[in-house]
């Protein structure tokens, strides 16, 4: 698992380097995650859009890497292919975070998304 | 016409992996939709991690053996492993995961038969001889012509 992260005006990029989250890989990107994400901005962006297969174990790892941002950051999810986006849609985790179609979607200014 | 084939693997999370793409490849090229494809990946992907984190015990990982048949309007894939039996000989019913919770009691698992129940049209299951048989069905609109053939 390779993480990439980014630091942009207000938030961090966390970009996946992987084709798949999945139970193979679930535990290290939780853990990468606890790494990357250590200490930062309030708001943090996965970048998703390399990743073209999840599975539950990789779902459950994205919802642990929110929760160990604690309540006062946040997690957004940018560039779900359409696999990532249908295993989100199907379990309703889709409700839980604020998606993005794109990184640049995600970053672009507040006024722009409202 | 029906196509039938099968693969075996060892029960780890890597050959698993490499194993359920194999089959849904194959099932690509026999001309099953992209995203019919892609949902047979998950639901089989699921039912195949609940064979290696629950089944077979971690240190002694036993075999699975996928085997696909593919009707002009139907796929069953069966998964067959010599592990444990689920609890009770019963499927979990697979409840919808319950988000309207705090964040920090959000759900880190316990999607998958969810999914399974989601994606498949029937679900059968059958202990038998030492041997878990689940069975997935999934309804199909087969569109190129080299599954007819």
């Amino acid at each position: 698992m390779s993480l990439t992260t980014t630091m942009t005006d207000g938030a961090q990029i966390v970009k996946v380097n992987a084709e798949r989250i999945d139970a193979a890989m679930a535990i290290q990107f939780k853990e990468d995650m606890r790494t990357e994400t250590e200490a930062g901005p309030e708001r943090v962006i996965l970048d998703l859009s390399e990743v073209q297969f999840i599975d539950s174990s990789g779902l459950g790892a994205i919802v642990a890497a929110m929760k160990q941002l604690g309540g006062s950051r946040r997690l957004d999810l940018a560039g779900l292919t359409p696999m990532v986006e249908k295993v989100f849609r199907l379990t309703r985790m889709d409700t839980i975070f604020d998606l993005y179609s794109s990184l640049s979607e995600a970053t672009a200014p507040a006024s722009a998304n409202s | 016409m029906v196509k039938t084939f099968a693969c075996s693997f060892t029960a780890t999370n890597l050959d698993a992996r490499s194993g359920v793409s194999s089959v849904v490849d194959r099932l690509r090229t026999l001309g099953i939709p992209a995203a019919r494809a892609d949902e047979v990946q998950i639901a089989l992907t699921e039912a195949v991690n609940n064979v290696v984190e629950h089944a077979y015990a971690e240190n002694n990982p036993g075999n699975v053996r996928i085997q696909a048949e593919l009707s002009p309007e139907r796929l069953w894939v069966s998964i067959q492993d010599a592990g444990a039996p689920y609890p009770d000989g019963e499927l979990p019913e697979g409840k919808p995961a319950d988000v309207n919770v705090p964040a920090k009691n959000l759900p880190e698992g316990g999607f998958g038969w969810f999914l399974i129940r989601e994606l498949a049209s029937q679900v059968q299951y059958e202990r038998s001889e030492g041997s878990n048989n689940l069975s997935l069905c999934f309804e199909i609109q087969v569109t190129s012509p080299s599954a007819e053939g």
